[in-house]
């Protein structure tokens, strides 16, 4: 496994697992209440032409995520995905 | 089990009254894309928006059903993952949820991805007792050799739990049946209290006796603790126009 990075950086057909929500207060039960648990696995799907949004494969439901947020989200990546 | 119930909806002192009581409010809520507008027409007779990707529904949506005489009004609400509204549609949900009132919330879920919208299920378990689990697209778990211990998951959860394939007609009877089960108060769902860690259980031990002074029971004293703890701008705005006197005189 690679060392630890924030979501942001997780390239569209990519798997990791999410390691540690830091964003606090309101956006961080936001992020949970979407399955952005940690422990949970998740997949980059498809970037935006502007780059921002993404979507993600999150626990069975396809959902775009702004990068302010993303951000704040720390990931373990999957070798080599 | 269908015979049974008419034979004791039919020897119920109440029921010529029925048709002529104020219908209940059926609220239908759940995470985007799990078929609540496919209930909504099966049950009503009419025609919202459906289609497979998520957030169709942007407005709550009412119509009416007749069942063993008595009638019943349909809310269809906008998808939504958590009762804090991160949109316009999902704040249109938690709204209804929490301040309509309604008679009986049905939470539909999608039974191939139960972890996913459980969540959901416990969250709103928090806000009315008077809740019913239906686990649609009951078809397409069995598809994936998903088996659901629907009994099991009713006992944890405390509530009835009803199994669907709307798209086919499927279980909707004995959601019907449910529905009406709980609003004549035949079925008495208790949502398991979720507990929290001691120092916020003594936050809420201070606020949840005052909140009840002003409100009551209608909307769970508990939960408006919680939201009020969490700082919830989006909830506090919408809880104090939802008073009766608008919020006058009242100071949290
Ligand atoms: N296989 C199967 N498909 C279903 C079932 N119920 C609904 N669907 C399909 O699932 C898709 C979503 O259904 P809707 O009723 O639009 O879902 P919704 O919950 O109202 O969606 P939003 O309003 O966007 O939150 C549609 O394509 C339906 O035909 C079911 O029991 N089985
Ligand atoms: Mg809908």
């Amino acid at each position: 496994m690679h060392a630890c990075m924030t979501l942001d950086r997780l390239l569209p057909g990519c798997f990791a697992l999410v390691e540690e929500v830091q964003a606090q207060g309101i956006t961080r039960r936001r992020l949970l209440d979407l399955g952005l648990v940690p422990g949970t696995i998740i997949q980059a799907i498809h970037r935006s032409p502007l780059g921002d949004p993404t979507a993600y494969q999150i626990r069975g439901a396809i959902i775009a995520l702004r990068q302010e947020d993303t951000l704040q989200i720390r990931i373990i990546p999957f070798e080599g995905t | 089990m269908p015979i049974i119930n008419a034979v004791r909806v039919l020897s119920d002192k109440n029921f010529k009254s029925d048709c002529t009581k104020k219908p209940a409010v059926i609220a239908l809520a759940g995470n985007p894309n799990t078929g609540k507008s496919t209930i909504f027409n099966a049950l009503t007779g009419m025609r919202q928006h459906t289609g497979n990707w998520p957030g169709k529904t942007v407005l709550r949506t009412q119509g009416q059903y007749i069942y063993n005489g008595q009638k019943y009004v349909l809310v269809d609400l906008p998808g939504t993952y958590s009762l804090l509204p991160h949109s316009a549609e999902e704040e249109v949900a938690r709204d209804f949820l929490c301040f309509s009132y309604p008679d009986v919330t049905v939470v539909v879920v999608d039974a191939t991805c139960l972890e996913r919208n459980l969540n959901l299920v416990l969250q709103i378990g928090e806000v009315t007792r008077q809740l019913i689990l239906c686990l649609n697209l009951m078809d397409e778990a069995r598809r994936k050799n998903l088996i659901i211990d629907s009994d099991l998951l009713s006992r944890r959860l405390g509530i009835p739990v009803v199994e669907t394939a709307a798209r086919n007609g499927e279980g909707l009877n004995q959601l019907r049946q449910t529905i009406c089960d709980v609003v004549n108060h035949r079925i008495t769902p208790v949502p398991t209290p979720i507990t929290y860690p001691p120092d916020l259980e003594q936050a809420i031990a201070i606020l949840e006796p005052q909140v009840r002074q002003i409100m009551g029971e209608r909307l769970n004293p508990r939960w408006v603790a919680l939201r009020l703890i969490a700082g919830d701008q989006s909830f506090i705005r919408s809880f104090f126009s939802s008073l009766p006197d608008a919020g006058e005189g009242v100071k949290l």
